[in-house]
This record gives C-alpha cells, structure tokens and sequence, in this order.
C-alpha cells in the first residue's frame, strides 16, 4: 500500500503510522459530560468503505495527515495535511516536481 | 569547541572489498562537515528563513519540497515542511544563524555531533541504496541538490542527492556504525571501495 506524502511524495505504508479515526471530535476539556467522553473515546463506526483516518509519516517528513481510505480495497482516496482545511493538495511532489 | 569523533572509526578502513574485480561499483566515505544544523521555520515565516539560509551559505533554495542545493563548502535541503539540514565544512554554523534565525521566524538545532553524514558515490550508488529504501532514486524523482526523508528498518536517514551518481545520507550517530556496516554488506556485489 503506498500513501502520497503531500511532501514527500509516494511511500511505503510501513514509513506511516496510524494516528486513528479521523471522524472523532473531542468534547471541551471542561466537559464532565460522561457519555460524550465515552462516545469520542470507545464509538466507532467501522465502516466498510471510505473512512476518513489520521496518519503520521513517522518516517519521512513527520507531517500528520488526513487520508480518505477505502477499508474494503485499501485504495487511498486522498491526502492532506491534517492542519489544513478544504480541498485535498495531494500528488503536490511528482516525478521532476521539485528542483 | 569538543573535537568531533567518528562512530565509524573501528570499522572505517579504507581500501577496496566485495566483487570488484570489473571494477568498483560504489565508493563509500565519510563527509565528516565541521557543522550540521537543522533549522524550522513557524507557519507562515518559511520565505525568512529560506532568505536566511541564502544570506548565511550563499545557497539559493528554490521553492517546493525537498528542494535543495550544494557548493564546496556548503550544502541544504529541505526534508519536511518547513524544515531544513544546513551543512558547512567548518564548524560554528549554529553561531553564524544564531543572530539571524530569529525567536519570531523559526528554531536552531546544532546536530554536528548528533549526525553522522556518508556519502555513496559511483555508478551503481543508485542500486545500492534501491536495496535499502522503497524511495524512487532516478534523476527524475530525485534532481541534483533535492533532498528526502526516509527510513530503513527504523533508522531515519536523511538523503541528499550531490551529484548524478553521489549521495550524501545523514544518520543518527548512535546509528551510524551498525548503518555502515549495513551499507558495505548491501555494497558487496557490485564491488565497493573505502576513502
């Protein structure tokens, strides 16, 4: 499986790992709230198909990213810097790109 | 300053090993660069630093990922957003940045005595390194002066390309033997000469 580094480019799945659930919201910190604690810490949704994920490139640019990733294909739908918001600008280092 | 000690100085001997009866393949040394310094830029303030950078070693980064460049003295690339390796020949590089690199623009790292830096040249450099890293290491890919972040097996080793068949890679001090050691084993077939 290889996964298109906004920086870096395409890489081996095994210089990434996995961060989680990319759907997740944590509650305020403040918030005693036991079931919306519970919720963000156990509920999943498991689903078989797209799923949004959070990924480190632990062994490359150290960049966390925000992966669309089909769970029954492993195809990777798309990439982005978990920091950025909005349309995905992943393929930006292809063949020749830099220099 | 502390005068620099190489990991590789028990295993270090120059001379020529493996299948090189047609000819050696790869020649491996190490750079040994006085100064190794990593610079960061905060969100927003990467155009400063890379000004800095110019001012400093006389570099001209272009913009994109990986972009880098070399001279005699001195070498950079980028190897993460933001992030830069500087090398220099003599030492004092973090103290040339310090005035400059500012609390508002980025961070200063010394790494002098925390890389070990080697460089692989030769034909068959390419191949060799192919072996270790799933990275695509053609001209194409991977122009002159541009640089990576990768790893093999855990040990994170950033790759600058110096010339169409020379690589320069930085590796953990700690690391830097047992990758030596590794890098003449995977050197062997093609023939392999140390200086």
């Amino acid at each position: 499986m290889l996964i298109t580094c906004p920086y870096c480019g395409p890489r081996d799945v095994s210089e990434f790992a996995y961060q989680g659930d990319g759907n997740r919201t944590r509650p305020d910190p403040a918030s005693t709230d036991a079931e919306a604690w519970s919720a963000y810490v156990y509920d999943r949704l498991n689903p078989a198909g797209i799923h949004n994920e959070i990924w480190q490139h632990a062994g490359g640019c150290r960049a966390h990213l925000a992966v669309v990733r089909d769970t029954l294909t492993h195809e990777i739908k798309s990439v982005r810097f978990a920091r950025e918001h909005g349309a995905p600008p992943h393929g930006r280092r292809t063949s020749g790109a830099k220099a | 300053m502390v005068e620099q000690l190489s990991p590789l100085e028990p295993v270090f001997r120059p001379g020529s090993y493996g299948n090189f009866v047609d000819g050696v393949g790869v020649t491996l040394s190490e750079i040994a660069p006085g100064s190794i310094v990593q610079l960061a830029a905060w969100p927003g303030e990467e155009k400063k630093l890379m000004a800095t950078i110019g001012s400093v070693t006389g570099l001209k980064l272009a913009d994109g990922a990986g972009a880098g460049a070399s001279s005699e003295r001195c070498s950079a690339f980028g190897f993460a957003p933001g992030k830069f390796l500087v090398s220099d020949a003599s030492e004092g590089l973090a103290t040339a940045f310090a005035g400059k690199v500012t609390a508002a623009i980025g961070t200063i790292t010394d790494l002098s005595h925390g890389r070990t830096a080697i460089r692989i040249g030769g034909p068959k450099s390419e191949w060799v390194l192919a072996k270790l890293f799933a990275v695509d290491f053609s001209l194409t890919a991977f122009p002159v002066g541009s640089g990576i972040s990768t790893t093999h097996h855990d040990v994170f080793t950033q790759i600058q390309r110096s010339g169409p068949d020379s690589f320069d890679l930085y590796v953990f001090r700690s690391f830097a033997r047992s990758f030596w050691k590794m890098l003449c084993h995977a050197s062997d077939e093609v023939g392999y000469e140390v200086r």
